[in-house]
This record gives structure tokens, sequence and C-alpha cells, in this order.
């Protein structure tokens, strides 16, 4: 499988499961976007952490 | 020709030099003149002007002392609650809603100062842009150069403060969207520290990112407004309950004794030459020598997308099912993209942030303030894509923040400082200062002001205006 059809296939699970409705012309750019972002999220999961490490959803400067 | 500045303009008012209410006809003038082919504003709130302005000017010929913005006419982006006015948030969808019954806290506090409201801007859909573009109510054009963008989100607030429309404007930032659009307009923008400024009647993007703050074409004006500002505010859970830091006072102490660094690696790869050598310029002005690293900045700027696009797509999520069709395609893809990142990685991203937090403090334990590029490049022209960024063609609109988005990341104060070459476009430099110090980045970019280094030049549309 390539990279596009593994993100075409999450794209149309993830849309189907969470009720957006994808036009076929907008899935070019979804794609793109998609790419980015899980680009940036294997940057973030290859961060090591300890267990304890604390999020901060409400951040504290 | 130079325009007064807010300062200057508030002292002739209570000096009797000039009235507000012809301050006001002379600003409504010139956005009448000019704003056709800024696409700044989307909403002129003419009347309203008129009506404080007449008040000011009669408080002033009953002896009352007037505020420290008496008489200065300012705007807002459109995602800031105007009483009477739909909060559009620059989209199409918001616009349907109902006028908005109240200002919000910033405008309020800014007119307690005796500013004069005229009017609300254009935006990025939703803020989620950096390049000033909007579907509906078309791209803010940059004063310097109408054929390029301003930056986003906040890009009528740097087309109208660039353009010379307004001395003052009021964006919001969550990735860098005060910060793009002063580098690309020339101009002063200050995100104040994450919690500092309310945001209590303003639209939101990404909450755990969102900040408020203002433009302005000199140093004092940041600080006045910023004073005019400050303060708890019960209505904004995240702001703190800090008593007001004045900072105003402290903007001519200079630069001595300061420790400014230069933020290296991961801020200066990848930046086009015209960027480097506005650093270079400011940073050799300030006396600054050393370098330091931000620890795992990509990682942080990669936390801080992965939260803006989740977080996002979260807020949204209701009105991409139902009403798609309406969103300004660039954005609604990306947000959709945005719904399909895994949790994990947001949760990991908010540790994370807790962690490069810590990590920058121990810099500033070092330093007092660091500096780096606002953006990798100058303006790019308005529908531009793409960019070359670090030798490789990127995609534009995820990749203008890539130096502001760390720094926002964890919440920092900056002042963002414009850089005129010797031919070309402005570009801004970042005088991030440690949490809480926002007196600091002001204070540098005052002496870098007075040494003639940075300033806000006026546009060549103001010539005809």
């Amino acid at each position: 499988m390539t990279d596009d059809e593994r993100l075409d296939h999450l794209i149309a699970a993830g849309t189907e499961t969470l009720g957006l409705h994808v036009q076929p012309e907008w899935l070019p750019a979804i794609r793109l976007h998609l790419g980015i972002s899980l680009r940036h999220a294997a940057t973030v999961l290859g961060a090591t952490l300890p267990d304890e490490a604390d999020p901060a959803p409400v951040f504290v400067a | 020709m130079s325009r007064p500045d807010a300062a200057a303009l508030a002292a002739g008012i209570a000096d009797g030099t000039q009235s507000a209410v012809s301050v006001i006809e002379a600003t409504l003038t010139r956005i009448e003149c000019l704003d056709p082919k800024l696409c700044a504003f989307t909403d002129v709130t003419a009347d309203r002007a008129r009506t404080q302005a007449a008040a000011i000017d009669a408080a002033r010929a009953r002896g009352q002392a007037l505020g420290p913005l008496a008489g200065v006419p300012f705007a807002v982006k459109n995602l800031i609650d105007v009483a009477g006015l739909p909060t559009r948030a620059g989209s199409r969808i918001n616009r349907d809603h109902p006028p908005a019954t109240a200002d919000a806290t910033l405008v309020r506090r800014l007119e307690a100062a005796g500013a004069i409201l005229v009017g609300a801007l254009n935006m990025g859909e939703y803020a989620y842009d950096f390049t000033g573009e909007n579907a509906h109510d078309g791209a803010s054009r940059n004063p310097h150069d109408l054929a390029r963008m301003t930056g986003g989100s906040s890009g009528g607030s740097g087309a109208a403060v660039g353009g010379g429309l307004v001395p003052l404007a009021l964006g919001s930032d969550t990735n860098g969207s005060i910060r793009v659009p002063a580098s690309f307009c020339g101009i002063f923008g200050l995100k104040p520290t994450y919690g500092r400024l309310s945001r209590a009647g303003s639209f939101p993007f990404v909450s755990s990112l969102d900040h408020l703050g203002p433009f302005a074409r000199s140093v004092r004006d940041l600080a006045l407004a910023y004073d005019a500002m400050q303060g708890a505010d019960p209505a904004d859970p995240v702001c703190v309950d800090r008593a007001p830091e004045p900072a105003l006072t402290a903007i001519g102490q200079g630069a001595a004794g300061l420790r400014v660094a230069i933020a290296g690696g991961y801020f200066q790869a990848g930046a086009a030459p015209e960027a480097l050598e506005a650093l270079a310029r400011v940073a050799q002005a300030l006396g600054a020598t050393r370098t330091v690293d931000l620890p795992d900045a990509d990682r942080a700027r990669a936390a801080a997308y992965v939260i803006t696009t989740t977080e996002g797509a979260a807020l949204h999520l209701e009105r991409l099912r139902t009403r798609p069709e309406d969103f300004d395609p660039d954005v609604r893809d990306r947000l959709i993209a945005g719904a399909l990142v895994p949790a994990v990685a947001v949760t990991q991203a908010q540790k994370f942030r807790r962690w490069f937090r810590a990590a920058v403090r121990g810099l500033f334990q070092e330093v007092d303030a660091i500096l780096a590029p606002a953006t990798p490049c100058t303006a790019p022209l308005i529908g531009q894509k793409t960019f070359v960024l670090n030798g490789q063609e990127q995609p534009l609109r995820p990749n203008i923040g890539v130096y502001t988005q760390p720094i926002s990341f964890i919440g920092l104060p900056v002042v963002t400082v414009p850089v005129f070459p010797a031919a070309g476009l402005p570009i801004g430099v970042q005088i991030i200062a440690p949490a809480w110090r926002e007196d600091i980045a002001l204070r540098l970019a005052h002496a870098l002001e007075r040494q003639g280094v940075v300033e806000a030049r006026p546009s060549p549309l103001e010539e005809f205006a």
C-alpha cells in the first residue's frame, strides 16, 4: 500500500466515523494536510518523556 | 509623510491642538479612500465613532481629565465582539449569527482609556491561515505592495495599521497571527504572555494557545494600548488574576544591562537572506553576540501544530458536518485533516509542552531576551501556494509560522519589530522575553526604535490620503 493509499483509507474511515461528508475534489488537499499533520504527530510521538510527565492542556506560562 | 502615532494624537487632543471629531473625520475619510485598495475593514462603525468623538470633545470642554488614548482611532480583528455586529471571525457561517450584544473586554478597556472604535477588520477564516487571504471578504493587501500578502490571520489589522488607516488595532495570535502580519506589513506587534490579556468576547480558535494583542506604529503606542488593556477578567478563565504591570514607564530605560541572545539552530535554518540580515542588524544594535539553542524547537513547533489542528477541528466539527460548503476551502480541508489526527499525539504534545517550557525557562536564567526571525521571508504574493524553505518547495500556509509557533507554544511574550532593508519589503524580528516580562521586550524594541534600526515606515499609499 502506498502512503497516499494509506492516507485515503484513513480519510475514508475517519470521515465516515465522524459524520463528515467529503467531496472527491477536496481529497487531494485533505491528503496533503493530513500527511503534514501526521509527520508532525510522529515528531511529537518521538519525544522520550517519563510516564509521570503531566500534560498541560490548560497552560500556565 | 509620517502620521502622528496614537500618543501624539492623544496629546494633541488633550491640549486642544485638534479635536477628536476632526481626527475621526480624517480617519473615516482615509478609510473611505484607501480601504478599497487594502481590503482591511469589513465593518466601519462611523456613527459610533462620531458619537464617541463628540463626547470626548465635550468632556475636554468641561475641563474633565481625558484618558491616555483619548480620541485615538482603533479597529479590531473581526473575531472580537463589537456590540451590534455579528462576530464573523472571517467566516461566512458566523455572519449568520445574531449581532454581539456587548463589546469584548479589550474593546471596553481601550474605550475606557479614551480610544475610539472605528470598525472591524478582515482576517483569515477562523484564524487558520497565516496569509491574510479570505475566500468570502477578499484578501487583505500589503500596504507596501498591494500584490502581496499581509500575512495572517490578523491580516486586516496589519493592513489597517501598516497602511496608516488607524494608529492602533487589535488582533489575535494563536501561532503567529500578530507576529506574521507585523513582519510582512512593517509594523510593531505585541503578543503578550498567554493569560495576560483577557480574551473574553472573542471567537476562539485554539483556546490553549489563543492570545489577543495590539499592533501599532510605535513602541510607545504598543505600551500605551497594552497598559490600558491589562487586568484580571473572570469572564476569561485563562486570564490570570494578576495586577497590571504597566510597561510604558519602563520603555525608556534602554538596553543597558539586559543580556540579549540570538536564537540559533532551528531559528536560522531555512531563513531567507533578508530575514537573517534583519536579525543581524537588530542583534548588532543590541550588542547581542551570544547564540542560544532552544532545545527541540522543531518538536515544539510540531507539537503546536498538532494541538492547533486537532483543537481547531474539534471546535468546528459540527460546522464541518453541516455546512462544509460554506467554509473557505483552504481552511476546511486543513480542519478535516485535523479531525483525523490520533489523540495520542495530542496528549503527548501537551506533555511535551510542559517539558519545553521548563527547558526554555532554564535558558532565561542566563539571558533576558532572545532574538529570532518573525518570518522566514518577506511577504509572498497573494495567491501563492508554495515557497522555498530549507531548500525545499513547501506548502506556504502551514509553514509561514515556522519561527513563531515554538514561542507561542509556551506562551512567551514577544514584540515583533519591523526592519526595512535599503530596498525591498519589510521583515520582522521577534524579541522574546520570559513569561510576564513584556516590559523587557518593549524596552528593547524602544531602544532599537530610538537608534533608528527599526521603524514603521509610511506606506506609499499614504502619500495619496
